[in-house]
């Protein structure tokens, strides 16, 4: 088994959004990347299955240079080696996935794990995009994983419970909060990932299948009324339920 | 012949899901305004309200079957999708954004070499080319984009387009297709249903608790609030990192992402988080003690009060009112 961990590099989620002049892509300056919360969990759980079956762990990303930020954290945490594929350009989810799929293949990696979605553009499909493209598995939201032989049996969070999900490798996992809890990073792995390797190379090309014609902020909501400091208000706040909202 | 819009529905238990309406109603429409012959399908053992669909104006449904397709199986349900897109031609498909669209769309999307967009939360077709708008960092900005394949498929976000009911109802055509040779190599086995009655993703009224209720056996004044209200339960990160509450539950930016009709935060400050994941709300009620708390510069309505006080009186007053 070589298990690949695909990571992506993220505005910290205290992040204000500004929007550039372009209107296409936000302003970055000041703004703080983390690795993508989601991945970490995706991180973390391939270095326990890692630690069962002892095998090779690569960390995956696809963008610019900074990226290898989020990698060195990967690392730092235990991953074995890191690959980033450069892009400077704006790929959208599809063009992300051919990327990763073309690299997890080239690795030979039989099973992946990455976040169910990256908190910036939040688009929540680059796991199965890439699952399909290389035609493996795929189980997305795992909250609970299990893995014997080649069998996975995987619980997935849907809405109102949990689907336990049945697959077989080669899979792509995607991780959701609750999963595990991830490590931090030791001063000796922090001291280690400094001499582990990073490959780079361009990411494969692709076409973005989708376009952003606009970015805008979001209508700004007014504040509206405090109607008292304690219970003797509850009447006027059912009153404007009913007949200025209507909801009643 | 027009082109295809097809909405793929979804069942739960024998039953169509909310979502199949809501994306009937919105099918509907694209294909008035792109100029397209709308149509569904749908995938399951026994479905026992199909005819329901006519009164929001489907004309025409298929309905793939077989026992073992009952409960979810992306590998077969993905063949049998896009197999029928193909054969039809289809130049749009529509999905729900939820737990299920979200899971099978994209892997569709592969088959069909089409772009996906993934919950939209408005559709602009006026033009005549189909322009979508979409959330991104969980709502701290919204992109309008559009699709450059030449087939297309959108997720729509639960609860935001409302189901219509057709100025006609019709009696909707029925093309039942049993299956064989069902892949089912990933395939659910179990389905554990949670405690909580409703979940936030599908709400149309949530009521969430934060650090204000100090501890987690104060939530039952959140839940009794909510089950009033006819509600779901919601919290904020603090709540859940404090493992007073499952994550399931979470809103916010690394929560679920919601738009009711109605928001109760009771004693959540309003981190940004937060208010990313909740402020596309229709309206927002805050009650929080600190009359500075962020969560009441976007409230429609707040009382600055300690939520002890605050939940019990407003709980029976809504009981009042609904009996």
């Amino acid at each position: 088994m070589k298990i690949a961990v695909c990571v992506s590099h993220v505005p910290d989620t205290a992040t204000k959004i500004k929007i550039s002049p372009d209107e296409k892509t936000i302003d970055s300056s000041g703004v703080t990347y983390i690795i993508n919360p989601y991945d970490e969990f995706a991180v973390e759980e391939a270095l326990k299955t890692k630690e069962k079956f002892d095998c090779e762990v690569v960390a995956i990303s696809v963008g610019s240079g900074n990226n290898k930020e989020t990698i060195r954290k990967a690392l730092a945490m235990g991953v074995d080696k890191g690959v980033l594929l450069k892009d400077e350009n704006t790929r959208d989810s599809f063009a992300v996935a051919k990327a990763l799929a073309e690299e997890i293949k080239s690795q030979g990696c039989d099973l992946v794990f990455m976040g169910k979605q990256s908190v910036d553009y939040d688009n929540s499909i680059v796991g199965q995009l890439t699952a399909e493209l290389l035609d493996y598995s795929c189980i997305t939201v795992v909250v609970d994983f299990k893995i014997e032989n080649d069998k996975i049996v995987a619980e997935s969070e849907i809405e109102g419970g949990k689907e336990v999900v049945e697959t077989h490798l080669p899979a792509v996992i995607t991780t959701q909060k609750g999963l595990n809890e991830p490590r931090y990073a030791s001063l000796k792995g922090i001291m280690a990932a400094k001499k582990k390797v990073i490959e780079e190379k361009p990411a494969a090309a692709s076409d973005n299948l989708t376009e952003v014609l606009k970015l805008k902020k979001p209508p700004i909501k007014q504040p509206g009324r405090i109607l008292g400091t304690d219970s003797s208000a509850v009447p006027e706040l059912v009153k404007l339920l009913r007949e200025e909202a209507k909801i009643l | 012949m027009a082109n295809k819009i097809i909405g793929i529905l979804e069942q739960r238990e024998g039953k169509l899901k909310k979502t199949s309406f809501e994306i009937s109603s919105v099918i509907i429409k694209l294909a008035g305004q792109l100029n397209l012959e709308a149509e569904t399908v749908i995938i399951g053992s026994e479905i026992d309200n199909l005819n329901e669909l006519g009164k929001y104006g489907v004309r025409k449904v298929t309905h793939f079957k077989n026992e073992e397709l009952k409960s979810y199986s992306s590998s077969a349900y993905k063949e049998i999708i896009s197999n029928y897109a193909k054969e039809a031609e289809a130049e749009y498909l529509v999905f729900s954004n939820s737990s299920f669209g979200k899971d099978l769309a994209p892997l569709v999307s592969v088959r069909l070499n089409a772009g996906c967009l993934i919950d939209c939360t408005n559709l602009d077709a006026s033009s005549g080319e189909l322009i979508a708008t979409r959330p991104l960092y969980a709502g701290k900005a919204l992109a309008d984009v559009k699709l450059l394949s030449k087939v297309k498929i959108i997720t729509i976000r639960p609860n935001v387009f409302k189901p219509l009911l057709a100025d006609n109802a019709v009696d909707p055509e029925i093309i039942i297709k049993e299956v064989s040779n069902t892949n089912l190599k990933t395939r659910t086995i179990e389905f554990k249903k949670s405690e909580g009655k409703l979940d936030v993703a599908e709400a149309d009224i949530i009521v969430s608790g934060g650090r204000g209720l100090k501890g987690p056996e104060n939530f039952y004044l959140v839940e009794n609030l909510a089950e009033a209200l006819g509600g779901a339960v919601g919290a904020s990160r603090a709540a859940v990192d404090a493992g007073w509450r499952p994550h399931r539950e979470q809103v916010g930016q690394t929560g679920k992402t919601v738009s009711p009709s109605l928001y109760i935060a009771c004693g959540i400050s309003g981190a940004i988080q937060h208010l990313a994941g909740m402020s596309s709300s229709k309206y927002i009620v805050a009650i929080n003690k600190d009359k500075d708390a962020p969560i009441f510069s976007i409230a429609d309505f707040g009382i600055a009060g300690d939520v002890f006080d605050v939940l019990p009186v407003l709980t029976d007053e809504i009981k009042k009112l609904k009996s």
